[in-house]
């Protein structure tokens, strides 16, 4: 019989076009804290979906206990004994911190709530936590993040929770609240809780669990006691694979700077983003989600509000109130989020193509729809936009096909400085490679080309140079012939480590 | 227009069509002599003339995904504003007149546009329904919470608009209305702005995604304000023919004008979700709303039974929307991975 509280074994979970999980197995003994790591999409999110019941897997198996089980819904995997704080808190603030705790189970005196053991019971939960402070019958959106957080633990705590996954629990926390996180961590692991600890961060790693696993592709990777292990252990594992040629990379003719930013700030967001770009290039911005990159992108797009800095058009100091100015000063902006930021998917390819400059196709009021005509059977052609016809509505196109008609859109406004915002996230191979052949072109055309990528392969493959960032921060610029352009070098500072 | 959706959307459009001739085959059958009669046909197109210019100022707010509340009150407005010039200050100039009518609901419009964006309400229903109960408190105080007659007051040139008709069809004086006249030169217009103009296309990208539009440069707050200030336009001009359609300007005139407007242009194709509609469809819905009411009050149908017609024919057709917008979603959903 199996010695592990919860495991999952062979596991393969598919999505439309993509294996999320492969074969993955992972199993967390009573009381351990287990870290989980991996790049992101490695499969993280999915694996505790499938803990939690949210997603069923295709193969197989779940024991909890030694015991088989199949989680139909969130609900069994919370009956079976596993909860889960997430990133995102699920806390009702409008509501008490009992009603919190006891949300969907609440304890009766015949038709009536027993507040008096509700209380009770959340206020003893909180104190196991070390948190007899949290006063029980307070709204819970006047407690702090971190007392929050307690708040979701100890609701854990009061289902007899076995184990406890925690996602990045430690992300939107200060200093002092990590702190007295981890206190809490260690508190349940004497109580026989297991933890499933996953985060981005090595330190923690290293500084709580006992063992820990690293995921790449879907695939489980190393599973290790921790003190066996090193950083650069973790980060091979997580990187380790090999390039090939799906990077048609072609160089440019290196020229000024076009767009140079100085001490970017917003509260909270940025801190002291510099970096410069050149024409003819592309810099890629390496770095973990929320590293800061789209916000600061979006920043120099003018479509969000800056606290302090400078940004600098070929040399002209700017400040773009908004995303229209910034596009009148020829720069263009590809979204990360295509569906919700890119395209209107409500209507037609040949009106997303010309979205971005419906001035330059007008004739006073009216559109002239032969040259949108002209211009919409040319991008289709140069930038093989797979599609029936230019009335198609591009909801009904592929993700790679929606993607060229949003580069198209941009390619139409004649800009200078094209910002990629993951520009190959959710595509096919095929349209992967078409992408960065579009992007080779603009260099070649001289333009000046920004790509922020989640993907270290392609920031290697494609960048002239490479811009880490980390927690609002630039941590490290890299020009492709230093001798830290690696994926090692780039994920160590993308982890907070320092490059010598 | 792609051809699936081009064939969908006729199918649609069809539907409605449809469904007007079948309502107009009943009504042909059960009251055929009343219905069928010309002046009869003349009056339908009479009466639906101010629900038709209303649905249109309706119809771009829909197509942003808002909704203007306030659009009985505002035409009314108009229509006791020009009221009130006439009794109290004797102005008869038709110019100044329909003017001042259609100023004052457009300035409506511009304050519930503004209203929308620079407080970033979530949605317009709040402040269109604010308008409309400040609007309408307006129109009963300056009118003194009473009616105002416009026959012999100097200004027939002005009843013009909602009163005559053109030609003499049945040798009785049955002839086309004038104010029907207005509404197909006005939805000309609005076809042409709708589907030719680049303001006309990014109020349908503002309705299919604000989001993505305001990050292509799109100024989605002025596009709004404009669309909000159209729709009290609209409200004017339907306002003006108010004057010479009720020949009086009466606060409480406008109660069922709000819901009428809806209900013609979701029938007509329009969605709450914002991004679609036409100005031909709007026209439809209002004429299969107008016939409706036509026949029932030929049936001799009592006003209660009025109203629980047309709730049910509004029922239905936001179920259809519903039900249209998921098998889109489906369809898209498939089309997506």
């Amino acid at each position: 019989m199996s010695e592990y509280v919860v495991e999952l074994r062979n596991i393969t979970k598919r999505f439309p076009g993509v294996v999320a999980l492969k074969n993955m197995s992972i199993g967390i003994l009573p009381g351990e804290i287990h870290g989980l790591i991996g790049e992101n999409g490695a499969g993280k999110s999915t694996l505790i979906k499938v803990l939690t019941g949210v997603h069923k897997p295709e193969e197989g198996d779940i024991f909890v206990e030694g015991k088989k089980v199949a989680f139909h819904n969130p609900v069994q995997s919370r009956e079976a004994g596993i909860a889960c704080v997430y990133q995102e808190l699920n806390i009702v603030k409008q509501l008490s911190v009992t009603d919190n705790i006891f949300m969907g189970r609440t304890i009766g005196k015949g038709v009536l709530l027993d507040y008096d053991r509700m209380h009770r019971q959340a206020a003893e939960a909180l104190e196991s936590l070390g948190h007899p402070e949290i006063d029980v019958r307070m709204e819970a959106g006047k407690l702090g993040v971190g007392q929050q957080q307690m708040v979701e633990i100890a609701k854990a705590i009061s289902i007899d929770a076995k184990l406890i996954i925690m996602d990045e629990p430690t992300s939107s926390l200060g200093k002092d609240e990590i702190e007295q996180l981890m206190e809490a961590i260690k508190r349940l692991k004497s109580k026989g809780v297991a933890i499933l600890f996953v985060s981005h961060k090595l330190d923690e790693i290293f500084e709580i669990c006992d063992r820990c696993t690293v995921m790449r592709d879907g695939e489980h990777i190393l599973t290790k006691d921790t003190s066996e292990l090193t950083e650069d252990d973790l980060i091979n594992a997580m990187v380790g694979r090999t390039l090939d040629n799906l990077y048609p990379k072609e160089f440019g003719a290196k020229g000024d700077v076009w767009l140079e930013v100085r001490s970017l700030n917003i509260a909270g967001v940025l801190r002291d983003v510099s970096f410069k770009a050149h024409a003819g290039q592309i810099t890629g911005f390496a770095g973990l989600v929320g590293a800061g990159r789209t916000e600061t992108m979006r920043a120099i797009f003018g479509a969000d509000r800056l606290d302090g800095g400078e940004i600098y058009i070929k040399g002209e100091k700017v400040d773009f109130k908004s995303p229209k100015h910034a596009i009148k000063n020829r720069i263009a902006f590809l979204t990360e989020d295509r569906k919700g930021q890119g395209l209107i998917l409500s209507e037609d390819v040949r009106t997303n193509l010309v979205l971005a400059s419906m001035k330059e196709f007008s004739r006073g009021p009216f559109l002239n729809k032969m040259r949108i005509e002209e211009t919409g059977r040319d991008n289709v052609t140069s930038l093989r936009i797979k599609t029936p016809s230019l009335s198609e509505v591009t909801a009904q196109l592929s993700g790679g096909n929606q993607q060229k008609v949003v580069i198209g859109k941009w390619v139409n406004t004649d800009a200078d400085i094209f910002i990629f915002d993951e520009p190959t996230r959710g595509i096919d191979v095929g349209a992967k490679i078409e992408v960065y052949r579009i992007m080779n072109e603009l260099v070649g055309a001289g333009k000046c080309v920004i790509m922020v990528s989640s993907e270290l392969p392609e920031i290697l493959a494609m960048s002239d140079r490479v811009v880490v960032m980390r927690g609002g921060k630039v941590m490290a610029t890299i020009d492709r012939d230093s001798e830290h352009f690696n994926s090692e070098s780039i994920m160590k500072a993308a982890w907070g480590g320092r490059l010598e | 227009m792609k051809k699936k959706s081009k064939a969908k959307e006729l199918v649609q459009k069809l539907t409605v069509l449809i469904a007007l001739v079948i309502l107009f085959a009943i009504f042909a059958i059960i009251v055929p002599d009343k219905f069928l009669r010309i002046s009869n046909q003349m009056n339908i197109l009479k009466q639906v003339s101010i629900n038709c210019l209303i649905a249109s100022g309706m119809l771009v707010c829909l197509i942003t995904a808002g909704i203007d509340l306030s659009v009985g009150s505002n035409s009314v407005l108009a229509a006791c504003l020009i009221g009130v010039l006439v009794q109290k200050f004797g102005i008869t100039n038709p110019v100044v007149l329909a003017l001042a009518g259609i100023g004052i609901s457009t300035l409506a419009g511009f304050i519930n546009g503004t209203l929308l964006t620079r407080l970033d309400l979530p949605h317009p229903f709040v402040s269109t329904l604010g308008m409309k109960n400040v609007l309408l408190g307006i129109a009963l105080v300056i009118t003194g919470s009473k009616t105002i007659g416009f026959t012999n007051k100097g200004v027939d040139s002005l009843m013009w608009f909602g009163k005559y008709t053109i030609g003499n069809f049945d040798g009785r004086g049955a002839g086309f209305p004038v104010s029907f006249l207005l509404v197909l030169i006005v939805f000309a217009l609005f076809h042409i702005f709708l589907t030719r103009t680049a303001l006309g296309r990014q109020i349908y990208c503002v309705g299919g995604n604000p989001e993505a539009s305001r990050l292509s440069g799109i100024p989605s707050k002025r596009v709004l304000t404009f669309v909000y200030s159209l729709s009290g336009f609209m409200c004017g001009l339907a306002g003006v023919l108010l004057v010479g359609r009720l020949a009086s300007a009466n606060a409480n005139a406008g109660i069922s004008y709000d819901t009428d407007a809806i209900a013609a242009c979701i029938i007509g194709g329009a969605s709450f979700t914002g991004g679609k509609g036409t100005i031909w469809g709007t026209m439809i819905g209002a004429l299969l709303m107008g016939v409706i009411r036509n026949g029932l009050n030929l049936m001799s149908a009592s006003n209660d039974i009025q109203y629980i017609i047309i709730g049910l024919v509004i029922i239905l057709a936001v179920a259809i929307d519903v039900l249209r917008n998921k098998m889109e979603a489906q369809a898209r959903k498939s089309a997506a991975v």
